[in-house]
C-alpha cells in the first residue's frame, strides 16, 4: 500500500468509527450463556459493537438494532478450544508449513508463538465454520522439557488473531518430558528446578548472567513463571507424575499451575482440588496408551469435576491443530456417559461450560470471554440445533462482535465436486 | 489420546529399522514340494474361533436398522443358536421360552464393522516393542501376514466392543510399504491366540499403499521407490513376476514356494481381496488401470479423502472407498479432504464405507457415519439414517468378504448386533448390550460382562467402565 493510500484509509477509519457503532439484537433463539446455566428458550442475545450487552429472557431491543430471527436455533457463545495448537500448522507433515516446535533452534523457553499463528492457515477458516471462536495456543516442545509462551487466540478472518499474547509458558512433565530431559523423571525435575533458579540467578544481575544450562533470552522467559504472573501450563498424564507436579509448588510457592491432558486425574482428584489447579483435560481418552495412562477413562473429567476439580477440555496431542470443531462433539460424549451405568458424565449445561466459559475461566480471562454474560467479547454461534448433537450445523458465527465468513477451501472443493464430471469446461474452470 | 494414526502411517516406516530376518528366510527349510496350485498356504494357522453359548433372544420393540438400508419402527429380532432368526414387527413369533429383552426406546443394529483397523498390530500401550505393524524393511512385503502380528491382549479390543459396538474387524499391516502384506478378518470376541479370534469363512486381504508413505520411507534411505514414478515402478514389476510365478505354478516342476507370491498369485485368482491405501484421485485412477493391466480387482480404496473427485468413475468401477468422515490436513496427500466425501460418493451410486484406522475413532464409528451424513444432508443430499447405519455394517462386511455371513440383520445370518441405548447416529447415545454369535458378551448393565485384558488384570482402573 502507498503512503498515501494508507493515509486515506486511515482517515475513512476515523471518520467511519463513531457511526460504526452497531447493535444486532438475536432474537427468538434459545439461548446458551455458557456459564453452566440451563438454556433459555426464546431468548435475546443483544451485541452493541465488539461486547455482549445482554442475553436471555427479558431483553429490550433498541429500535434501531439489526435484528436476526433465531427461532427455532440455537444461540450460544462461540466454542473456546483449551488447548490446541491452531494456526501453527497448516500441513502436518510439511515442515514448512508446521511451527509447533523448534527442534533446530537453541531456544526454549523464549519462544513465542504470536510471532507463528498464523489466522490465514486454512485450520483457522474450517474450525471458524464449525463454530470455533476462541483458542489457547501452545507450542510443542523438542529439545528442552519447556516449549516456550502460547497465547490466547480469536478465529476471526481479519490479521490480528492475538487476544492474550505470552498467556502461559508450556513445559513437559510427564512420559515426554522424562525423554526431553534426558531419560528420567528424575531428571525432568531437577531440570525444571535447576533452570528456573537459574532464571532466579539472572534475575539477581542479568548482565553477569553466564550459565551453561540456560540462555539468557530464555531465563527471561521464566521470571515471570516463577512469581506466578504468567500461568505454567504442564502436561502431565500419570497419577504420580501429577502428584509429583502439584509437589513443585513447595519449592515454587508462586507458580501458577495449570494441568494439561491429565488422564488420571481422576485418580489424585482430591489431591489436585485440593491444590486448586485447574485442568485442560482430554475429554475421550481411555486406553493405556503409554504407562502414564493406565487408568485412563472417559469418566476422567467428570469424576474430577465432582471431586471439586476446575476442568475443561482440552485436545493436546489429539488433531490439535486441525479438528478442534470436535470439541462439541467430545463434549456431546460426556454427557452420554450420564446413560450409560457406573460411568460419570457432565450434565448438558456443564458440557458446553467445559468448552466456553472454563476453559476461559482458566485462562483468567472469564471476564472477557467464553459467555454471554453483559461486557463479554461478542463471540456469538447461531447452530441449526443443539450444538453437542452431530446432526447440528452452524448457521452465523460472529466474533468481536463482526459477522464471519464462513467459507473455506473444503466448502469450494465440496462446491466444485458435487457432480464430479467436467461440463463444457474443466473442473479448473468451476469456481 | 496420542495421534496414532499417524505414527502408524507418517512415521511406521522407520520404526522396524532393526527388524530380523524376512519371512522368506524362515521358510527355507520347508521341503520343495511339488505343488499343483497356489493354495498351499490357505490350511495354515486356521480359525479356531468357536461362537460362544447363547440363548435364544428376543429383543422387542425396538427401532430396528438392518444395516441393508431398511427400517423398522417397534420392531422384534428373535436370535437364536448364534443366528439371527427373525427380524420384523411387533407381530413377530416368539418362543415361548426367549429371553425377552425390551427395546422400547432404544436402537438394534448389525454389529458395527471396521474394515481398516490396527488393533493387535499397534496395540496399547503404543510403546516400541508393540510397533509390529509395519514389515518397513522392503517396500514389497506380500509375504508377511498381519495376524503373526496380532496381539490378542490389545485393549482396544475392549473398547471397540463396548462403546463402538464392534463385532468385527479387518486388521491391515501398515502403509510403509507398496505391498504390506495379508490382512487378517477377526471377531472381536476375546481370546487367548490370534486363531481363536479369526473370523471362521473369511478370505484373505492385502494391503497395498500408493503415495506418499512408501516413497518416503524408502526415498528417505535412498532407496527405490522415492517417487511416486518409483512406487508404481515397482508395483507393476512386482506383479510381472507374480504372474510368472503363478502361470508355473501348474508346470510338472512347480517352483520353489515363495510365501510373498503365494499371497500375490492369490489377489490373482481373486481368492484374496485388494485393499489399497489411496488418497488422491488421480492416484485412484492410476492403480484403477494397473489392476486392469494385470488383471485383479481393488476391493476397496482406503483413506481415499478424494474419492469425491471421482465418485462416477469409482461407482463405474464398483470400488468401495472406506473413508473418514473429516480427517484432513495431517500431510499433503490429505490436505484435499472434505466433510462431504462420504455423502457425494453415495450420492453417485458408489460404495461407501466409514473405517477408523485409529484405536479412538473405532470406538465412535456410529458418530463418524452420523457426522458424514449430516454434512452430505447439509449440502442437500437425501441418504436415510438406515442408509448411513449400512456404511458400518453391510458395506464394510462385503469389502471383506464376510457379507453372506454378517454385516445384516437377515435369518441365517451371525447373530453380531447391538443393542444401542438410543438412536445411533445421535451422540448421546452408547452400546447397551453386544451379541456376537449370539453370545451376550457386553452389557452396560453387568459388569461381569465386560471383557478385561489380561494387559490390565491387576492394573489401575480393571474392569472400570472406560
Amino acid at each position: 500500500m502507498t503512503r498515501f493510500a494508507i493515509l486515506l484509509a486511515s482517515a475513512a477509519a476515523l471518520i467511519a468509527a463513531p457511526v460504526a457503532a452497531q447493535t444486532t439484537a438475536i432474537t427468538g433463539g434459545k439461548v446458551v450463556i455458557g456459564d453452566g446455566s440451563a438454556p433459555i428458550d426464546g431468548g435475546t442475545v443483544l451485541i452493541r459493537n465488539d461486547r455482549v450487552v445482554a442475553a436471555g429472557a427479558n431483553v429490550s431491543i433498541p429500535a434501531d438494532a439489526r435484528r436476526i430471527d433465531a427461532t427455532g436455533k440455537w444461540v450460544t457463545p462461540g466454542i473456546f478450544a483449551g488447548f490446541s495448537r491452531i494456526g501453527l500448522v497448516e500441513v502436518g507433515a510439511v515442515t514448512q508449513t508446521n511451527d509447533m516446535n523448534a527442534s533446530g533452534s537453541p531456544f526454549s523457553a523464549a519462544l513465542d508463538v504470536q510471532y507463528a499463528i498464523n489466522p490465514f492457515a486454512s485450520p483457522v477458516a474450517v474450525n471458524r465454520a464449525a463454530g470455533v471462536t476462541r483458542a489457547v495456543v501452545s507450542p510443542s516442545t523438542s529439545s528442552s522439557i519447556f516449549g516456550g509462551y502460547g497465547a490466547v487466540v480469536d478465529l476471526g478472518q481479519d490479521e490480528n488473531p492475538i487476544t492474550r499474547a505470552r498467556a502461559f509458558q508450556f513445559v513437559e512433565l510427564g512420559e515426554t518430558g522424562h525423554s526431553r530431559a534426558g531419560g528420567s523423571r528424575s531428571a525432568s525435575h531437577i531440570h525444571f528446578r535447576a533452570l528456573l533458579n537459574e532464571a532466579r540467578t539472572y534475575a539477581r544481575d542479568p548482565s553477569a548472567f553466564d550459565s551453561d544450562l540456560l540462555k539468557a533470552s530464555d531465563a527471561k522467559a521464566l521470571l515471570p513463571v516463577i512469581n506466578g504472573s504468567t500461568k505454567l501450563l504442564v502436561h502431565v498424564e500419570g497419577a504420580n507424575d501429577i502428584l509429583k507436579v502439584l509437589d513443585l509448588r513447595k519449592d515454587f510457592p508462586a507458580l501458577k499451575l495449570v494441568l494439561v491432558g491429565a488422564n488420571e486425574g481422576w485418580r489424585v482428584a482430591s489431591h489436585i482440588a485440593a491444590a486448586g489447579v485447574p485442568v485442560l483435560a482430554s475429554a475421550l481418552s481411555d486406553l493405556p496408551y503409554g504407562f502414564e495412562d493406565l487408568s485412563a477413562t472417559q469418566s476422567n473429567i467428570g469424576r474430577m469435576k465432582d471431586a471439586g476439580v476446575k476442568v475443561a477440555i482440552g485436545m493436546i496431542n489429539d488433531n490439535d491443530a486441525h479438528q478442534l470443531r470436535y470439541s462439541v462433539q467430545y463434549a456431546g460424549n460426556l454427557v452420554a456417559l450420564n446413560k450409560v451405568p457406573r460411568a460419570t458424565g457432565l450434565s448438558w449445561d456443564e458440557a458446553f461450560a467445559a468448552i466456553s466459559s472454563v476453559p476461559a475461566d482458566i485462562m483468567d480471562m472469564g471476564g472477557q470471554l467464553g459467555s454471554l454474560k453483559s461486557g463479554r467479547q461478542a463471540d456469538v454461534v447461531i447452530w441449526t440445533g443443539d450444538p453437542l448433537e452431530l446432526s447440528t450445523q452452524v448457521e452465523t458465527v460472529i466474533i468481536d462482535g463482526v459477522d464471519q465468513s464462513l467459507s473455506n477451501r473444503q466448502m469450494r472443493l465440496r462446491d466444485r465436486y458435487s457432480n464430479p464430471a467436467p461440463g463444457a469446461l474443466p473442473k479448473a474452470y468451476d469456481r | 489420546m496420542r495421534i496414532r494414526a499417524l505414527l502408524a502411517l507418517v512415521a511406521g516406516g522407520s520404526l522396524m529399522a532393526g527388524c530380523a530376518a524376512t519371512a522368506a528366510d524362515t521358510n527355507s527349510a520347508s521341503k520343495p514340494v511339488p505343488v499343483k496350485s497356489s493354495k498351499p498356504a490357505k490350511a495354515a494357522f486356521p480359525s479356531t474361533y468357536k461362537a460362544y453359548p447363547s440363548t435364544p433372544t428376543a429383543v422387542t420393540g425396538v427401532t430396528i436398522f438392518d444395516g441393508e438400508g431398511g427400517r423398522i419402527d417397534n420392531g422384534t429380532v428373535f436370535i437364536a443358536g448364534g443366528k439371527i432368526t427373525s427380524v420384523g414387527g411387533a407381530d413377530t413369533a416368539i418362543p415361548a421360552d426367549a429371553t425377552i429383552v425390551d427395546g422400547s426406546g432404544k436402537y438394534i443394529t448389525p454389529g458395527i464393522i471396521d474394515v481398516h483397523s490396527h488393533l493387535g498390530d499397534y496395540p496399547t500401550p503404543s510403546v516400541s516393542a508393540h510397533s509390529d505393524g509395519n514389515e518397513a524393511t522392503s517396500p514389497v512385503t506380500p509375504e508377511v501376514w498381519a495376524e503373526h502380528s496380532v496381539w490378542p491382549h490389545d485393549p482396544g479390543f475392549s473398547r471397540a466392543m463396548a462403546n463402538g459396538g464392534i463385532t468385527s474387524l479387518q486388521i491391515l499391516p501398515g502403509s510403509a510399504n507398496l505391498f504390506g502384506g495379508r490382512s487378517v478378518t477377526l471377531k472381536n470376541v476375546p481370546a487367548r491366540t490370534v486363531q481363536a479370534m479369526k473370523f471362521p469363512g473369511a478370505p484373505y486381504g492385502m494391503k497395498m499403499a500408493c503415495g506418499e508413505n512408501p516413497k518416503r520411507v524408502y526415498g528417505g534411505r535412498n532407496r527405490m521407490p522415492s517417487t511416486r514414478m518409483g512406487n508404481l515402478a515397482v508395483n507393476r514389476q512386482t506383479w510381472i513376476d507374480a504372474q510368472e510365478y503363478r502361470s508355473k505354478m501348474n508346470d510338472a516342476k512347480p517352483p520353489k514356494r515363495d510365501l510373498g507370491k503365494e499371497t500375490l498369485a492369490g489377489v490373482l485368482d481373486g481368492e484374496i481381496l485388494v485393499h489399497n491405501h489411496c488418497y488422491r484421485a488421480d492416484e485412484l485412477a492410476q492403480i484403477i488401470d494397473m489392476s486392469r493391466e494385470f488383471g485383479y480387482k481393488v476391493t476397496a480404496f482406503h483413506h481415499a479423502v478424494e474419492a469425491y473427485k471421482i465418485a462416477d468413475i469409482l461407482a463405474e468401477e464398483g470400488i468401495c472407498s472406506a473413508v473418514w468422515a473429516d480427517w484432513w490436513g495431517f500431510k499433503m496427500e490429505a490436505y484435499d479432504a472434505i466433510p462431504e466425501n462420504a455423502a457425494l460418493l453415495q450420492k453417485a451410486g458408489a460404495c461407501v464405507i466409514i473405517h477408523s484406522d485409529d484405536e479412538n475413532q473405532i470406538q465412535r464409528l456410529n458418530q463418524e457415519a452420523s457426522k458424514a451424513l449430516a454434512d452430505g444432508r447439509a449440502m442437500g443430499i437425501e441418504i436415510s439414517d438406515a442408509e448411513a447405519i449400512r456404511w458400518i455394517t453391510l458395506n464394510p462386511a462385503k469389502a471383506m468378504g464376510v457379507d453372506a455371513m454378517t454385516g445384516s440383520l437377515k435369518p441365517g445370518k451371525m447373530a453380531d448386533m447391538v443393542l444401542w441405548n438410543g438412536n445411533p447416529l445421535s451422540v448421546y447415545s452408547r452400546p447397551e448390550k453386544v451379541w456376537i454369535d449370539g453370545a451376550l458378551l457386553f452389557d452396560s448393565g453387568d459388569a461381569s460382562r465386560r471383557p478385561v485384558s489380561d494387559f490390565e488384570l491387576g492394573q489401575p482402573g480393571e474392569g472400570d467402565v472406560k
